[in-house]
């Protein structure tokens, strides 16, 4: 029941933290190395409208999705335009743009216990033994709907479908219409705005630290390497894999082990089926 | 705008090089000085560095150039064969912990955990890398980029290999010179062995694998095999990197493994031309002294590296080196179309 409970949750959170980087990425093919650092950006935004200017916790939450938006479409359109078409540039470059980004966030001293955002709702509610926080059940809403939007958003919907072309075959889309610069640059600002909304679920459950802009990168791109990431239920199977298998060995063994898990899950999914579980377009073009 | 539309810029190469890349028909000294001073007086101006500024801190300061140049030197090396690395700390921090490792517990002299540190550590490096040898592009740079963090996270969590307070007080130099010259040979030595290296057939089957890897797999040739020989090299250059600094600083600990030795090497490598190796040299020459002279700014150095690391992408991406070279051997005129 506690692995159950644990094991939902942590899996939902590493969905959270990988569904931004795997919808730039794996949908558009745009390589977003800045993820976790406009996670963390979100985070000391919101806190900084909140408890400097006053607003209402709503307000900064919407207002800094939207600054963070417009930091990702600036990113592309400033510097990755320049780039384009040269992958491993577009890599280092937005790579270069995450550590900017967090060592000043670092330099300023965003970081440690003062540095904490406010809960949606308060209290915890008791499942069979365990205590669960309110926060954590929303964390799970939450992620659940974004995943089912997603999903909906790039197999229904206009902007989304040309998301999808755009990382397939950028010439036919081009033919057909799309813009694919916009688009690309729609899509890192779309999924900026997603790494602040995981921000805003997840940093209510302890403090801000700069640090784990990196790690939250780490975790995406594990994420993203064993589901497969141009798949959004390759996302949904990765995490819940990452997720349990971290929990249980967290409770059989050692806490420490933990990230050993993700290793492990990393070189045996690269080792068996490079493209990821659920990767089909790439498996002979990018990867192997 | 339509005054300037009717202006080229002309590019014409000159004699000498025009003749070969590979033998030259020189007919006087001029010629000879031509060819010769661009390889000499750099080798000569970085052996006398130290004679002129001593055990001084800007001593130092050439000594932590020569470590991250040889970093830079590695990753060139692997950028040349199509992989991109970020993960120079890997290396760096395998070789400085094996020869740590050796030296603290089993307290082996310096010259026995060097070379060991460099060949063992690049086995290990090598054999990490082997089950990733199939990946391309981004998925290996991504590979690349997890491991040295996750051997952070081993050290701390597992307490292994002194934990977070690291290997203290192990053997040094006999003395600053040495270390220093070890150093700038190994530097100069690699830099021209690199150059050779990729210039000879092995090199040529290395840079088709990075142009085009499955036209190498139809000829005939097992491109895992090179890749993984291309990684090893890389590899050994990195350890011996990371073992020179580890009984420089008498100290091994998780540092090693901390994206500083990524990003310095690799910012350095593309300041001054990616795929030269020379530009490797004068890319690191140039970044860690002024990152020495910056000390001031602590953590924001990295913010620093970052930014030299856009800037020299978008702005000049093909780098100083090969700026500088397509002036010297080339005339350039505007001519009227």
């Amino acid at each position: 029941m506690e692995i159950l409970i644990y094991g939902i949750t942590n899996s939902v959170t590493l969905a959270l933290m990988a569904i931004g980087f795997s919808l730039t990425f794996g949908i558009s093919g745009v390589p977003n190395f800045a993820h976790g650092a406009f996670y963390i950006l979100g985070g000391i935004l919101t806190w900084i409208f909140i408890n400097q200017l006053g607003i209402p916790f709503l307000f900064s939450a919407i207002l800094s999705i939207i600054v963070v938006g417009l930091l990702g479409f600036i990113l592309y359109w400033g510097l990755m335009l320049r780039l384009r078409g040269l992958a491993i540039n577009e890599v280092i470059a937005t790579l270069a743009a995450a550590i900017v980004i967090i060592e000043v966030l670092r330099y300023l001293g965003f970081s440690g216990f003062t540095y904490v955002l406010p809960e949606f709702i308060k209290g915890s509610v008791p499942i069979g033994k365990i205590w669960l926080d309110y926060q954590r059940i929303f964390l799970v809403g939450i992620g659940i709907a974004l995943i089912v939007f997603l999903y909906l958003f790039t197999h229904r919907t206009k902007v989304g479908l040309s998301f999808r072309a755009i990382a397939q075959n950028e010439r036919t889309a081009i033919s057909l219409g799309i813009d694919s610069d916009w688009t690309a640059a729609l899509s890192l600002a779309f999924g900026s705005a997603l790494a602040v909304v995981a921000g805003l679920a997840i940093l209510p459950l302890g403090s801000i630290d700069t640090q784990m802009g990196y790690d939250i990168l780490i975790y995406a791109l594990a994420v993203g390497i064993v589901g497969g990431l141009e798949s959004v239920p390759g996302i949904v199977i990765a995490s819940i894999i990452l997720g349990f298998g971290q929990i249980i060995v967290a409770t059989f063994f050692k806490a420490q082990w933990q990230t050993i898990v993700t290793l492990a899950a990393i070189v045996i999914i690269l080792a068996v089926k490079p493209s990821g579980i659920f990767g089909k377009y790439k498996e002979l073009e990018e990867r192997v | 705008m339509a005054e300037a539309a009717k202006m080229r810029r002309e590019r014409i190469d000159r004699g000498i090089k025009a003749r070969s890349d590979t033998i030259f028909a020189l007919s006087s000294y001029r010629d000879m000085l031509y060819l010769i001073l661009p390889r000499f007086l750099p080798i000569a101006l970085l052996l006398c560095l130290p004679l002129f500024l001593g055990s001084s801190y800007w001593g130092k300061v050439v000594f932590y150039a020569c470590i991250f140049a040889l970093l830079a030197l590695s990753w060139d090396f692997m950028a040349s064969v199509g992989l991109i690395s970020l993960g120079q700390a890997l290396f760096f921090g395998v070789g400085s912990y094996v020869s740590g490792g050796f030296n603290f517990y089993y307290k082996w002299p310096i010259f026995l955990t060097i070379p060991l540190a460099t060949f063992g550590g690049a086995l290990i490096c090598t054999l990490l890398l082997v089950p990733v040898l199939r990946l391309r592009g981004v998925y290996f740079s991504m590979v690349t980029l997890i491991l040295p963090l996750l051997f952070d996270h081993l050290i701390e969590t597992l307490e292994i290999l002194g934990g977070t307070h690291g290997l203290l007080s192990l053997s040094p130099f006999p003395n600053h010179w040495m270390a220093v010259y070890i150093a700038l040979i190994a530097v100069v030595g690699i830099l021209f062995g690199f150059r050779k290296l990729i210039t000879e057939d092995f090199g040529l089957v290395l840079r088709g694998i990075r142009e085009d890897d499955r036209v190498v797999m139809a000829g005939g040739i097992n491109i895992y095999w090179y890749k993984a020989q291309a990684i090893f090299i890389a590899s050994a250059v990195g350890c011996f990197a990371g073992a020179l600094m580890t009984h420089y600083y008498q100290f091994v600990g998780r540092s090693a493994f901390a994206l500083d030795n990524t990003i310095l090497p690799l910012t350095g490598a593309v300041l001054g031309g990616p795929g030269s190796f020379a530009g490797s040299v004068i890319g690191t020459f140039i970044l860690v002294p002024l990152s020495e002279a910056l000390r001031a700014l602590g953590g924001l150095r990295m913010a620093l590296y970052g930014i030299i690391l856009i800037g020299a992408l978008a702005i000049l991406p093909e780098g100083i080196f090969h700026y500088m070279e397509r002036k010297y051997h080339q005339f350039e005129r505007d001519v009227r179309i």
